[in-house]
């Protein structure tokens, strides 16, 4: 693939990124959130047109305009989730939607289920259930019907972020077996670890740009790591910190002893000073919004205690943790944030409204006022107070939720990745927001991708790798390339140095 | 104006829909709102319409909440009514002498087990998970059933002067009592709304249950709530039924009227799927629906063919009212209307959405 452009509206989603593919190689396609890969793989599987650029497969010219013609060209794509059908069988499964005639010779049809499954050594029966599988079988089941139909590009698009170690390796198993059936495998993951484990080669892209394609083994994590994140500098002026008042140390505003969710994080410690900024920094799957999650319960907390200036309290749900004074941003604006269809006045008043009981409504007069308050002094862009706040762009969006929290006085707010996916404008105001916060005395918690920004707010930094806290570093530490040091050393690291 | 007619907006199809039966129904005959008076009290084609649709308003007020919430209905409303008007006919007959109060505690005890049937639904629709209708299927199949042995497998008959009363008119007032219960409980809910942040729960649930829980609301609880008020709808659409028909016939009492009120909520503009919703617009549905209903008699359509033309009407609107019709409709507004009225500053729709949808 030589020179891929794909924009969307307002987005340049790729610009001009090559990609080679070599038979029987395994490739990983490293990026952190919004880099493209998801673009990329569209491109390659059929799901999107390319804007401008090449492909050639096997030296041919080629244009997909559906994914039905890349999968007719030997192009087998297997996602993140498993688009399967749970309650047919195995075989089902596999051959599902590719026999043109009406009727189906279910014998031929399980034999060769069967004998291919055996083939790739898949520890499943033709004529069992999907879901009586693990998701591990399952996903190698996807796998197989790709497979199958013929091709000798595979995309596989985070296939381990739901299994656990053993079946990450019965997955390597059959992926290497195929490897060296000269099938070109193009392996999508956020885990350092798998990548170095399989891949031959490492394909890195960020914000839609091509970084470099490295081989594997003259690849030092650490590198890996600073080509992902990337250290380009940005207009804006630094931003003066604020630093927590040392007198108040003794008496944390929130501590968390060896929390743990149900989202897998392992149990961890946490305080967080009165008028602090800190931060989770890690990679995307480093466990750095689950652990944010586990504090605000947005996930079932399984383990652990809390005290709020050093009192303990029970907090077992969202609302629980509002009335204690803690408001939480989440990583999901669309999923988790915003009421789409309803107004951002709604949207604005929602929480505090909540707080406020379910008994004594606002006004609409107050209600206005609460709103027009917060439009003006973050300066969201909206026609109206009555305009739903689906029809505002992503920071407008991402300003309304902030308004949200800001309009109940957390003692303490988290703002899980506030900054995605919105312009750089909105990111600098957002940024000074939160150290004008500090300086009255809000304890934050910032969270975000962009190492850069971490390190301009956070005065203090926990470091992240693999669902658990490796390293904490505060003042001087303060350097990308120490962050980066830390996570490449920490954890069950067999690569690095 | 533009505001107003953007505020009222979700309202354009129940109101078209009842101008033109209006039209039909003056072409029909000139006579359409005559009203007369009988014995003290208002009687005529509009009268009328508001005495037989009270039980489907009502019906309709609960089903709008329920379906908001819960992106689901409840099909089990006319069962359920026909179990709390038997209790409250029960109630009732054992009493030596029927007084107001007898028929006021008949009236409570018919409601608390209006309340103990929506709890019933509610508890299986939040935290079981089950589908609304799949849930309220098991009260549509056994609920008659149920009614039919409270009633001592009789079809008991209400002959006391009160019950007259409530089921027509009390003299002197010159409106029929039905038509004054509907607007009590219109009133009530208004009440209701302006009282408690019920339409703001409701709807953050119906839209976003995720986000909803992460700012504190319960969704569960919140659909529970809107399936128990569902239920008290029904006891009091059964005690108005009861009573206008002075008999409790557990086999036909209010039958397949859930039909009606979920075409009541759609007529009213509100999604099916939950989320916004719109409460006077299910009121003017319901009213619609009675006024269609009784259209066709009024053309002296042959009562076997009345379905028909119901279910024909019925198409004719819901593909009209569809979003396919209304984008294309909207598209050729928009072209016959000069660029510079429409609106500015919103960023158009399409565009934000998808690049929600953009992120890996």
């Amino acid at each position: 693939m030589r020179g891929i452009s794909k924009s969307f509206p307002g987005v340049k989603a790729l610009d001009s990124v090559d990609f080679t593919l070599r038979p029987g190689e395994i490739h990983a396609l490293m990026g952190e959130n919004g880099a493209g890969k998801s673009t990329l793989i569209k491109v390659i599987a059929g799901v999107y047109e390319k804007d401008s650029g090449s492909i050639t497969l096997e030296g041919k010219p080629i244009h997909f305009k559906a994914p039905e013609e890349a999968q007719n060209n030997g192009i087998g794509t297997v996602y993140q989730e498993i688009m399967l059908c749970p309650n047919l069988t195995v075989a089902e499964n596999m051959y599902i939607g590719r026999s043109h005639s009406l009727l189906v010779n279910w014998k031929q049809m399980n034999e060769q289920a069967e004998r291919l499954l055996a083939s790739l050594n898949i520890p499943a029966r033709a004529t069992q259930e999907l879901s009586s599988c693990s998701l591990a079988v399952q996903q190698m089941i996807a796998i197989a019907r790709a497979v199958d139909m013929d091709c000798n590009i595979l995309i596989l698009d985070e296939p381990t972020s739901s299994l656990d170690e053993d079946e990450v390796h019965t997955l390597f198993a059959l992926m290497r077996e195929l490897k060296e059936r000269g099938v070109g495998i193009i392996f999508i993951t956020h885990f350092l670890e798998q990548a170095y484990e399989i891949s031959d080669r490492i394909t890195v892209l960020r914000n839609g740009k091509l970084v470099g394609e490295y081989e594997t083994i003259a690849l030092l994590q650490i590198e890996l790591i600073s080509k992902m994140l990337g250290n380009e500098l940005d207009d804006i002026t630094s931003l003066k910190k604020h630093e927590p008042d040392v007198s108040d140390v003794s008496i944390p505003v929130f501590e968390a002893i060896g929390l743990s969710s149900s989202a897998g994080v392992r149990p961890f410690d946490f305080t967080i000073q009165k008028g602090e900024v800190n931060g989770f920094a890690g990679l995307l799957g480093s466990g750095r919004s689950e652990s944010a999650r586990a504090i605000f319960t947005a996930d079932r907390v399984t383990g652990g205690e809390v005290r709020m200036k050093g009192k303990r309290v029970k907090i077992k749900t969202p609302l629980h943790a509002i009335t204690q004074g803690i408001g939480y941003l989440p990583e999901d604006r669309k999923g988790d944030g915003i009421i789409e269809d309803l107004s951002v006045r709604d949207n604005i008043i929602l929480t505090l409204q909540v707080l406020n009981g379910f008994f004594k409504p606002f006004s609409l007069k107050q209600a206005q006022e609460f709103a027009e308050e917060y439009i003006e002094r973050l300066n969201i862009k909206t026609p109206t107070a009555d305009t739903p706040i689906k029809s505002l762009s992503g920071g407008n969006q991402q300003k309304v939720i902030l308004a949200r929290w800001l309009l109940t006085h957390p003692e303490y707010l988290i703002l899980d990745e506030p900054t995605r996916g919105i312009d750089v404008g909105t990111k600098v105001e957002i940024q000074k927001l939160v150290i004008a916060l500090a300086h009255e005395g809000m304890s934050v918690t910032f969270i975000s991708s962009e190492i850069d920004e971490m390190l301009r707010t956070c005065s203090r930094l926990i470091v992240m790798k693999d669902r658990e806290i490796v390293g904490e570093l505060r003042g001087s530490q303060l350097t990308e390339s120490a962050v980066m040091n830390v996570i490449a050393k920490g954890g069950k690291n067999r690569w690095a140095d | 104006m533009g505001r107003l007619m953007k505020r009222f907006s979700h309202l354009f199809l129940p109101l078209s829909v009842m101008v033109l039966l209006i039209i039909i129904n003056l072409v029909k005959g000139a006579d359409y709102f005559r009203i007369t008076m009988v014995n003290g009290a208002f009687y005529g084609n509009i009268p009328n319409i508001f005495f037989g649709a009270s039980e489907l308003v009502i019906l309709s007020i609960g089903m709008t909440l329920v379906t908001a919430a819960s992106r689901g209905q409840d099909i089990s409303i006319g069962e359920s009514a026909t179990i709390t008007s038997a209790v409250f006919v029960q109630y009732v007959l054992q009493a030596n002498e029927v007084t107001l109060l007898t028929i006021l505690v008949a009236f409570l005890l018919s409601s608390v087990v209006g309340l103990a049937l929506g709890a019933f639904n509610g508890t299986l629709v939040s935290i079981f998970k089950v589908q609304p209708m799949v849930a309220s299927l098991i009260l549509f199949t056994g609920g008659r059933s149920i009614a039919f042995m409270i009633d001592g497998k009789l079809s008991p008959i209400l002959a006391n002067d009160l019950s007259n009363k409530i089921g027509t008119v009390i003299p002197g007032i010159p409106i029929q009592t039905p038509i004054i219960l509907t607007v009590v409980f219109i009133a009530l809910t208004a009440v209701l709304f302006k009282t408690t942040n019920l339409r703001l729960y409701v709807e953050a649930v119906g839209i976003n249950p995720n986000a909803a829980r992460l700012n504190g609301i319960n969704p569960k609880k919140v659909i529970f709530l809107t399936f128990l008020i569902m239920g008290f709808c029904s006891a009091v659409a059964g005690f108005i039924a009861v009573n206008k028909a002075g008999r409790h016939d557990s086999v036909n009492l209010l039958k397949l009227i859930m039909m009606d009120a979920i075409l009541a909520v759609a007529i009213g503009g509100n999604s099916l799927n939950g989320g916004k919703f719109s409460i006077t617009g299910s009121i003017i549905g319901a009213y619609t629906i009675e006024m269609l209903n009784r259209t066709l008699l009024r053309l002296e359509i042959e009562p076997a063919m009345i379905k028909v033309f119901k279910a024909v009407f019925i198409i004719i609107l819901m593909v009209v009212a569809s979003p396919v019709v209304r984008a294309s409709i909207t598209k050729v507004v928009d072209k016959i209307r000069p660029a510079s009225v429409q609106r500015e500053g919103s960023v158009p729709l399409p565009i934000a959405n998808r690049v929600g949808k953009k992120e890996e």
